[in-house]
């Protein structure tokens, strides 16, 4: 199976603003009882969305509403019980399709390969030859700091440094939509605020879309240019806020007076919900 | 503790125990016609590994043991991957296996004679019979312990199960699979001694029993000492291994 792979720069690509890369249309999700004379558990929807091409948006909710479902199902990982999504115009259903990249909360890199063997691992069916291979995974690592780190195994790596090399992985597939699920969840804030403004370079770079699952308000409101505010279980939209940011930002937007306006906003909309879901726990 | 503290009061515990045997040989605490002193047991070894007296016997045990540890492993790995696949097959067969070493296996030993005839085959057999469950128990309990991340991941690079199997979860599952080999060695090289003990017309097994039958001390605990020398050695190769994976994975210090 031959991946499609753009070229080089593929995020400079010309892109049609008008057609959603991704579009849900009353996506629910239901899981079955677990136990026999049980519940089923009606965890998402019904929920409808649009992820635009070449955007950064981000979803931010109480715990257990559903978020991590939601990217799952984005990245076909699971199947919705009604409705449906697309990508790029194609339905996903239960697999997940070429040109989507994923990087989870908890650590996936593999700690029997080296970094260099960790990010090879997407490229195994590109079709490509060796030393295109070679030449992407340079870049790659080049790109996420790791060139010097490339012949050590995650062990020896700090667990900001295991997430590049897991980012790294993704990227070097050249996804037009990527996916991440809190990957910066197990990190210290200040790792937290560097790695943001990586990911905010990278999507710079690459022009693909990024799609964050996130439960920090601080985090969403720094990286987005939306930010979907979902509600408890069963989760659904309650808001999309546009931040308005310009293209060209980093952690300094922080210091934005906008900045505490958007976090307090996304905090009204979010304060009930949570309050919600702390009493259903 | 330091390792080479570790490794000094091993060997210290190891060379006691040797001079004690030494000693009550010397002094005939132990008879010479029950065992001979060590200095004697590690010269006698010497010279009949020089004469090539064994050879042929040496290779016929080491090489069948090698072919029932290979199987066990082969067989065991690819049943536990199939058998943890099937959640309902897993759960019939968790009951056979936690008893499968309560079943005296040598005893199956003259009925494979019988189908297989006295040919190196039954005792192969027994080497892998003895080998094979603990193969399939350990790299279960490591499958089971695959973090369901990494399956995800799988999906995610569009790997088919077989290429999930040897680039994720096996490789995941080492080093409770690497336990599962190193037994699958020492049960095979008992299976195939003990089988060659009972009934068989050459290997270190049917030496032993030869030499035990004809009180041959000179021969007998040489080759016991070669067939221990062997299995500790392959173990302490395995240990090393095993070592160094984990200290890769963060594992160990």
């Amino acid at each position: 199976m031959r991946i499609a792979l753009p070229a080089p720069g593929y995020g400079q690509m010309p892109r049609n603003e008008a057609a959603p890369l991704v579009t849900l249309r009353s996506v629910t999700r239901v899981f079955p009882p677990i136990a026999a004379g049980g519940l089923p558990v009606h965890a998402l929807g019904p929920l409808d969305l649009d992820l635009r091409a070449g955007e950064f948006f981000a979803v931010v909710g109480p715990s257990g509403c559903g978020k991590s479902t939601l990217f799952e199902l984005i990245a076909g990982l699971q199947q919705a019980s009604e409705g449906t999504i697309a990508f790029e115009g194609k339905t996903i259903a239960g697999t997940v399709p070429d040109g989507i990249g994923v990087v989870f909360q908890e650590d996936s890199c593999l700690p029997w390969r080296t970094v260099r063997a960790n990010i090879a691992l997407g490229l195994r069916k590109s079709g490509l030859a060796r030393a295109e291979q070679d030449a992407r995974i340079e870049r790659v690592l080049n790109l996420m700091n790791l060139t010097e780190f490339a012949g050590h195994y995650p062990a020896q790596l700090s667990g900001g440094m295991r997430q590049r090399v897991c980012i790294a992985r993704t990227l070097v597939m050249e996804p037009r939509l990527i996916l991440l699920d809190e990957p910066f969840a197990a990190l210290d804030q200040q790792t937290r605020l560097l790695m943001g403004e990586e990911v905010l370079r990278l999507w710079r770079a690459t022009g693909a879309t990024v799609f964050l699952i996130t439960h920090a308000l601080d985090e969403a409101a720094m990286l987005a240019d939306r930010i979907a505010v979902m509600s408890a279980r069963p989760g659904c939209i309650l808001d999309v806020v546009e931040t308005a940011w310009p293209r060209e930002r980093d952690s300094r937007i922080l210091e934005d007076e906008r900045f505490g306006a958007v976090s307090a906003h996304l905090w009204r909309l979010l304060r009930n919900e949570t309050m919600k879901a702390a009493d259903a726990r | 503790m330091r390792a080479s503290w570790l490794t000094l009061i091993r060997g210290l515990i190891l060379l006691g125990f040797i001079g004690l045997l030494e000693v009550l040989c010397a002094y005939g605490v132990i008879d010479t016609l029950t065992m001979q002193p060590p200095h004697r047991i590690v010269t006698d070894l010497v010279r009949l590994l020089a004469s090539g007296a064994f050879n042929r016997a040496i290779v016929r045990t080491l090489s069948n043991a090698m072919i029932a540890t290979a199987m066990a492993i082969i067989v065991g790995v690819t049943a536990a991957t199939l058998i943890h696949r099937v959640r309902g097959l897993r759960e019939a067969l968790d009951l056979l296996f936690s008893t499968w070493y309560a079943v005296p296996i040598l005893a199956f030993y003259p009925l494979l004679i019988v189908i297989f005839g006295l040919t190196s085959l039954p005792s192969i057999m027994i080497g892998f019979m003895q080998g094979f469950v603990a193969v399939i128990v350990t790299t279960l309990d490591g499958l089971d312990r695959v973090p369901r991340v990494l399956r995800k991941l799988a999906r995610t690079q569009h790997m088919t199960a077989l290429e999930t199997a040897w680039l994720i979860t096996l490789p995941a599952a080492a080093p409770w699979l690497l336990s599962g080999v190193k037994l699958a060695i020492a049960f095979s090289i008992i299976g195939v001694v003990a089988s060659e003990f009972l009934m068989a017309r050459e290997g270190m097994g049917f030496e032993i029993s030869y030499a035990y039958n004809n009180f041959d001390n000179a021969r007998m605990y040489p080759l016991i000492v070669l067939v221990i020398v062997f299995s500790v050695s392959v173990n302490a190769v395995l240990l090393r291994w095993e070592a160094r994976l984990a200290r890769r994975r963060g594992l160990k210090p």
